[in-house]
């Protein structure tokens, strides 16, 4: 006992008792312990001058944090939607067979804990699957058998890693430490901006030699838009931040990738970490910022030290740190980072759900009024930005406004990285100018016989794969990211079911219409897909949408109806096919209704002798 | 009715619920704003503080997501949005009453709620909405789902079957030091309120009794003490939800009279 008090002491000591890092604390509580034990929730707040319950409603939030013991080695397994496409079943019942325990489940000698996840953001090389924190991609049921071998012997994580690598560890930095992962970038296509040349430097001398108000003028003036889903313009954003009151004003980048078939930011962060964390800083300059932190998705921690190597290169190089880049004096800039691990949730990528998340409680999405940039991460007004966008501002500062104006469309200005991934020859990272036609990127990325395309992950569009013209742009059909490409072979609706299942799972469960909404949405479809439907569940679901778009708190639950309302209108054969006729109430079904009593008493259905 | 009207320190602005013209104060939200004038916007999560539940602070948590309004156009909570100068709401319009009675119908169907067997009939802010909305027979299927009933500590039972997840009682049940007793825990459709297993035995009866008030529903059940007033003559049994009370500008969603002592 003394020891575990002395071990929880060392943790939150690591962090300073500070309770705005509990979620650092309860990571690395769950790494040691492989789980969050009652005893150490209370020996914890016992540290921090916290309840239980303060403890208890974080800890409970998080999927990759536990309260109950998940192995000496966790397995979670990939379930995303392309990993059912490309083998997801086959691999967990070779998982599941091997260790003798089925998954949600620990084997008895505590040695190995079998778990789904939601899409990690592997889309390109899936069935993937995260065992204590190391990536393993393109899994098969061979190698699944091979992974429970090793783990039953004992061996370290990264001698497993290095024994299943039979092609080499994966390209660019992913090959070399401190990352040193099978991880794959797969660029298929670079583009001008995120993995044109870049200078690393150039734009933050450039910053420096001007005003913070032109150099927000020059961000107005390229008209960025935001690259994570919502698309506000980047200038307006950083105006409102830099005129709001308050004594400090901080920067944060969300890195908390986590829309189902997308993975161009791990590749950014992977690549491009520099060009991100110099987008940073241009963005401190331009609202007089001093902090800056990176909120990097938990499934991506394999990356922490090499961004933290990036950071630590940049502040010996002048880069980060005091008087930034030459500048001294009053007119000093200053200006530094910290990289925030997530924990395991998908509406933390919603900005505010991503302050509270960083601020260590539960990653639910604020009330607003206050906006972020008026209040934002700890009180301070706050710019929240994607990756992608930080990115873009660097070389619009180097090379120009008129320059990143003259990529892409009138209303879409620069480029876009895409995840492509699903039924195609090509799956990866592509970078292309706004405007590019659907048809076009299924040619790029050589799809294969494909029915539906969805774009921009689950809260995006379903589109028939037929709709070729459509232009991926904001005035057109826009993504935050994710091309998913679902073959003529597959189920549509298996993956509508999919997508349903994650926002049931994902949604914070605070506001009704969301909670309620999101389960009441899947069941009414998997109701439907058991032939059980009946016309009267199309316009309730319908009706449950449009109630969902209007009352709930937050984009998860205002995009969550979208897969359903998109095949209803793009795939109405799939639901037709479901329910033949006009039908009446077949829902309730007599015979497997009272079969249990049926059953109790001995007699048979007088409805339908054969079948009891 | 409004000894702040007086005040030169404070802020007045007006606005519009419904057409009628109304000063508020600025800071205040639309919520708190109708409720001074008199205007009745349901409310299950919201809850404005005053003698019979002893509140310090009015309660604003925006999960229940009933009190949408339009507010310039734009739907929204009621009960987390400001008021501003010259806002036009709209509340009680067809549009919206069936939004309510959607989210009503969902609270019914995700737990189990039988009125006829609940100690808070009557009384319960949930029932009276459905009344209020006219809800016959859901339009969804029930969930059926197994819901806990915690009746370990001898101070409270809390009935997962009732509980609508508002956090009222999360958000104002608390230690001395401001330690939550009642605690959110899990995300999504197994979200759930649970109790702190120490803290709960600490609570004072008179805490007890004002967790089993302010609670919308049944969920909260102060053992050995219970409910006083009889069926029949409860908050709502005479006088629905949202009606105005005639001596006093407040509607009966928010003042209660003369019941659930202990």
């Amino acid at each position: 006992m003394s020891d575990h008090i002395a071990a929880i002491g060392a943790i939150a000591a690591k962090y300073d008792n500070d309770p705005t890092r509990l979620l650092d604390m309860l990571l690395a509580v769950q790494e040691q312990e492989r789980y969050v034990s009652d005893a150490a929730t209370r020996l914890l707040a016992q540290e921090l001058g916290l309840s239980w319950g303060d403890i208890q409603q974080t800890v409970s939030f998080y999927h990759l944090l536990s309260q109950e013991p998940r192995g000496k080695y966790t397995v979670y397994l990939n379930n995303g939607p392309v990993s059912i496409m490309q083998g997801y079943d086959e691999v967990a019942a070779a998982f599941a067979e091997a260790t003798g325990c089925t998954f949600g489940s620990v084997t008895a000698d505590g040695c190995i804990g079998l778990f789904s996840t939601a899409d990690m953001g592997m889309g390109d090389q899936e069935v993937a699957a995260l065992i204590n924190g190391t990536v393993f991609t393109h899994l098969t049921p061979e190698k699944a058998r091979i992974l429970v071998k090793a783990m039953q012997k004992d061996m370290p994580i990264q001698d497993i890693q290095d024994m299943i690598t039979d092609t080499g560890y994966g390209d660019g930095n992913n090959s070399l430490p401190p990352i040193g992962s099978m991880v794959r970038n797969n660029i298929q296509k670079s583009g001008p901006v995120c993995f044109g040349p870049y200078q690393a430097g150039a734009a933050l001398r450039k910053c420096v030699a001007q005003s913070p108000e032109e150099v927000l003028a020059e961000i107005k003036a390229s008209k960025l838009r935001g690259r994570g889903g919502a698309g506000f313009p980047t200038g307006m954003k950083w105006e409102l931040c830099a005129k709001a009151e308050g004594p400090e004003r901080c920067v944060v980048a969300n890195a908390d990738e986590g829309e189902p078939g997308t993975f161009k930011d791990r590749v950014l962060l992977t690549e491009r970490a520099q060009l991100l964390f110099e987008g940073m800083a241009v963005c401190a300059y331009a609202i007089k910022a001093a902090t800056g932190t990176l909120y990097l998705r938990g499934e991506y921690a394999y990356l922490k030290d090499y961004l933290e190597q990036v950071l630590e290169q940049m502040r010996l190089e002048n880069l980060l740190g005091k008087n930034i880049a030459g500048t001294s004096g009053t007119s000093g800039f200053d200006f530094d980072i910290r990289v925030q691990l997530g924990a395991g949730s998908y509406v933390c990528g919603e900005e505010s759900a991503l302050l509270e998340s960083a601020e260590g409680r539960r990653g639910e999405p604020r009330n607003r009024p206050p906006f972020p940039a008026q209040s934002g991460f700890h009180t301070m007004p706050t710019v929240i930005d994607n990756v992608e966008t930080l990115a873009a501002t660097v070389q619009i500062i180097d090379k120009g406004a008129a320059w990143f104006r003259s990529l892409g469309t009138e209303e879409s200005t620069g480029t876009k990285v895409l995840s492509i991934s699903g039924d195609c020859d090509r799956p990866g990272v592509y970078e292309v100018e706004f405007g590019i036609t659907l048809g076009e990127l299924l040619t790029l990325a050589g799809a294969r016989d494909p029915q539906a395309v969805q774009v921009g992950g689950p809260s995006g569009r379903c589109l028939n794969a037929a709709a070729k013209e459509t232009a991926i742009s904001f005035e057109g059909c826009p993504s935050a990211g994710a091309i998913l490409i679902i073959g003529a072979q597959h189920d549509l609706l298996t993956i509508i079911d999919n997508f349903m299942a994650f926002f049931t799972e994902e949604s914070c469960g605070s506001c009704v219409p969301c909670r309620t909404g999101t389960w009441m949405l899947r069941n009414t479809l998997r109701r439907i897909m058991q032939g059980k439907g009946t016309r009267e569940d199309l316009t309730s679901m319908r009706q449950l949408s449009a109630v969902m778009q209007k009352t709930t708190k937050c984009g998860l639950g205002h995009t969550a109806p979208n897969p359903i309302l998109n095949t209803l209108d793009n795939f109405p054969h799939l639901y037709d096919a479901l329910i033949p006729e006009q039908t009446s109430i077949r829902a309730f079904d007599l015979e497997a209704s009272v079969q249990a009593s049926n059953l109790a008493v001995g007699r048979a259905s007088v409805v339908k002798k054969e079948q009891v | 009715m409004n000894e702040d009207m007086n005040n030169p320190q404070t802020d007045f602005l007006s606005l519009t619920i419904d057409g009628q013209e109304i000063q508020a104060e600025k800071g205040q939200t639309i919520v708190q704003a109708a409720q001074k004038n008199g205007i009745y916007i349901p409310t299950l999560c919201a809850l404005h503080a005053d003698k019979e539940n002893g509140l310090k602070h009015d309660l604003a948590p925006g999960t229940c997501r009933i009190c949408t309004v339009k507010a310039n156009g734009r739907t929204t909570a009621a009960c987390t949005t400001p008021v501003s100068q010259g806002l036009v709401v709209e509340n009680d319009t067809p549009e919206l009453n069936d939004l309510r009675k959607t989210i009503v119908e969902l609270l019914f169907v995700e737990g189990n709620h039988f009125c006829p067997a609940c100690e808070k009939s009557g009384s319960c802010d949930l029932q009276a909405l459905a009344y209020r909305y006219q809800m016959l027979a859901p339009r969804f299927h029930y969930a059926f789902a197994p819901r806990e009933v915690n009746a370990d500590s001898s101070k409270l039972l809390l009935d997962g079957n009732r509980c609508i997840l508002c956090r009222r009682c999360v958000l104002s049940i608390r230690t001395d030091e401001g330690k939550p007793i009642f605690v959110f825990s899990n995300r999504g459709d197994k979200s759930r309120i649970t109790m702190d297993p120490e803290l709960i035995e600490t609570i004072s009866d008179e805490l007890a009794r004002q967790a089993m008030e302010i609670c919308p529903v049944g969920a909260i059940i102060h053992k050995g003490k219970g409910f006083d007033t009889p069926f029949g003559k409860r908050k709502y049994d005479h006088r629905p939800i949202g009606s105005i009370s005639p001596d006093t500008t407040c509607s009966s969603g928010e003042n209660t009279t003369g019941e659930e002592k202990s």
